[in-house]
């Protein structure tokens, strides 16, 4: 039995591509061997005399024989219509190897769509004491066991409103990962106010990966991204401290990340902006909000959505061609040397690989679930004392989603942020459908700028 | 059957699985936390490499 539901056919441009869910494999194909797939899929016999019927008005008996040909060594090599796991496999034992600190809730801006809430978490306004941050980093390296590669990503609210504290915490970290042989990432995510020159030096030192938060255009941003009193220019502030800083980086990781929202959908301008601007590693994030919200996304934006990422992707790939190419970071997608298996089940890995801790040293599944008491796991000095819960989000994966079961798209998706499944899709096991449809374009125009730069 | 892979005309093959083997060898789990590279509110797992 062939399994039809797993397989994705589309096209753009004229390139066709067939996703095979079940085994993770994309093919490029011609037209006719598309057709071909594509008639199987939506219910045409596999067999040679009825694709020969199907096509033959379109095409010469021999180019179908050929095509079907190599259509069923695609099936019997199992990279096509290929079967389902019989049996889910088993999870296999997994340890805490990243944590988000939450070294500030307090802010120095007041973003419309915070999910934050404008820094505080719903709760009060305050910093994390170095005597926490200790405690955290102790926390990760005992929970890791024999794990080596560790990360310790600095959140907020705004981090840089506790700077000492993040650099105390950096040279302590560096110091433990030394004398208990790991090695720690550090990673932080800032709205770049605060960016002075001292700080910029260190956080080019020590730093793996840094995000800067911009929207974009400057009506754009400043339309959302404000300061506490509404005045002035936030774009104008941290425009020249980004382009300073990512020229000081030397070529270390880095993204400028936004968010779009429905008062922005034509966000491809926005990220042509960041790219005019000289940045060359871009995220733009759809906002996720409650659909009340005016500015919140809703099904009723999504061709518009489709119609900005192919534009985006058409435009990026002209970049390539012409001018300075810049990276776009959900079009990222690695066919070569992709993660194994478990990787892709686990996903994110929140509340058993991943954990986020308050100012004060709670320990919840992650930044997003923060503030929710139900969901609190532990704390830095007893270390996670629910661990019942970072189990049941380790269950939710792909292969316990029965949505996500039957996506062509879930060995590169994951299943989704356990969060928004929750809050939006109605439960763990259901995801937050506006995201999937979003995802799986994004996939899409990932594939096509892949084979258009290796083709 | 008689054609290999690259003997192909119709169908170019991007990327083959290796989901299968990685089932057998198992996961080391060195590899990044997804939600904390760029992001923090979408998360996705097709865009990283394997650290082995
Ligand atoms: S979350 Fe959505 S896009 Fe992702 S695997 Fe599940 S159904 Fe597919």
């Amino acid at each position: 039995m062939l399994d039809k539901e797993c397989v994705h056919c589309f096209s753009h441009n004229h390139q066709y591509f067939v996703v095979d869910g079940n085994s993770g494999s994309v093919h490029l194909l011609d037209e006719l061997a598309y057709q071909m797939i594509k008639a199987i899929k939506d219910g045409l016999e596999f067999d040679e005399t009825a694709v020969i019927n199907h096509l033959s008005n379109e095409y010469s008996p021999r180019k179908i024989k050929e095509a079907f040909e190599e259509i069923t060594v695609l099936v019997k090599e199992n990279l096509l219509f290929s079967p389902d796991f019989t049996e889910i496999p088993k999870e296999i034992d997994s340890v805490v190897k990243a944590l988000c600190l939450n070294v500030a809730h307090d802010c120095n801006l007041r973003c419309k769509y915070c999910f934050a809430q404008t820094g505080d978490f719903g709760g009060k306004r305050e910093l994390m004491s170095y005597a926490v941050a200790k405690k955290a980093v102790d926390f990760l390296i005992n929970a890791s066991k024999n794990r080596h590669q560790l990360e310790l990503d600095f959140f907020g609210g705004e981090p840089l409103l506790n700077f000492e504290v993040v650099k105390k915490t950096v040279l302590y970290g560096e110091e433990q990962a030394k004398k208990h042989n790991k090695n720690i990432r550090f990673t932080i995510t800032t709205n770049g106010i605060g960016l002075t020159k001292a700080i910029q030096d260190f956080l080019n030192e020590k730093m793996y990966n840094v995000v800067l938060s911009i929207d974009g255009r400057r009506e754009v941003n400043d339309a959302v991204r404000q300061t506490i009193n509404g005045e002035g220019s936030v774009h104008d502030v941290i425009v020249p401290k980004y382009q300073e800083f990512v020229k000081a980086r030397k070529g270390k990781q880095y993204y400028v990340r936004g968010t779009f929202t429905k008062n922005n959908l034509d966000f491809c301008e926005d990220v042509l902006y960041l790219a005019g601007l000289g940045f060359d590693q871009i995220s733009m994030e759809p906002v996720v909000a409650d659909s009340a919200l005016d500015y919140a996304l809703t099904e009723a934006e999504l061709p518009t959505i489709f119609h900005e990422y192919h534009r985006l992707a058409d435009e990026l790939l002209e970049y390539y061609q012409t001018k300075k190419s810049f990276n776009f970071f959900h079009f990222n997608v690695e066919l070569k040397k992709g993660p194994c298996l478990y990787k892709r089940i686990a996903g994110c890995g929140a509340g058993h690989e991943y954990i986020a801790v308050t100012p004060t040293g709670e320990l919840y599944p992650c930044h997003q679930f923060i503030g929710d008491e139900k969901y609190k796991i532990g704390d830095v000095s007893q270390g996670i004392i629910r661990p019942e819960l970072g189990e049941r989000l380790k269950h939710a994966h792909v292969l316990n989603k029965p949505t996500c079961r039957k996506c062509w798209a879930k060995y590169y998706c994951s299943g989704g942020c356990h969060f928004n499944n929750l809050k939006y899709g109605g439960s763990l096991s259901d995801p937050y459908l506006l995201a999937c449809e979003m995802e799986r374009k994004r996939l899409e125009c990932s594939l096509y700028i892949y084979s258009s730069l290796n083709n | 059957m008689k054609q290999e892979k690259t003997e192909h005309k119709h169908i170019k093959t991007l990327t083959k699985s290796s989901l299968t083997k990685t089932l057998v060898s198992g996961g080391c789990g060195e590899c990044q936390a997804s939600c904390q590279s760029a992001c923090k509110t979408s998360c996705t797992v097709g865009n990283q490499a394997c650290e082995r």
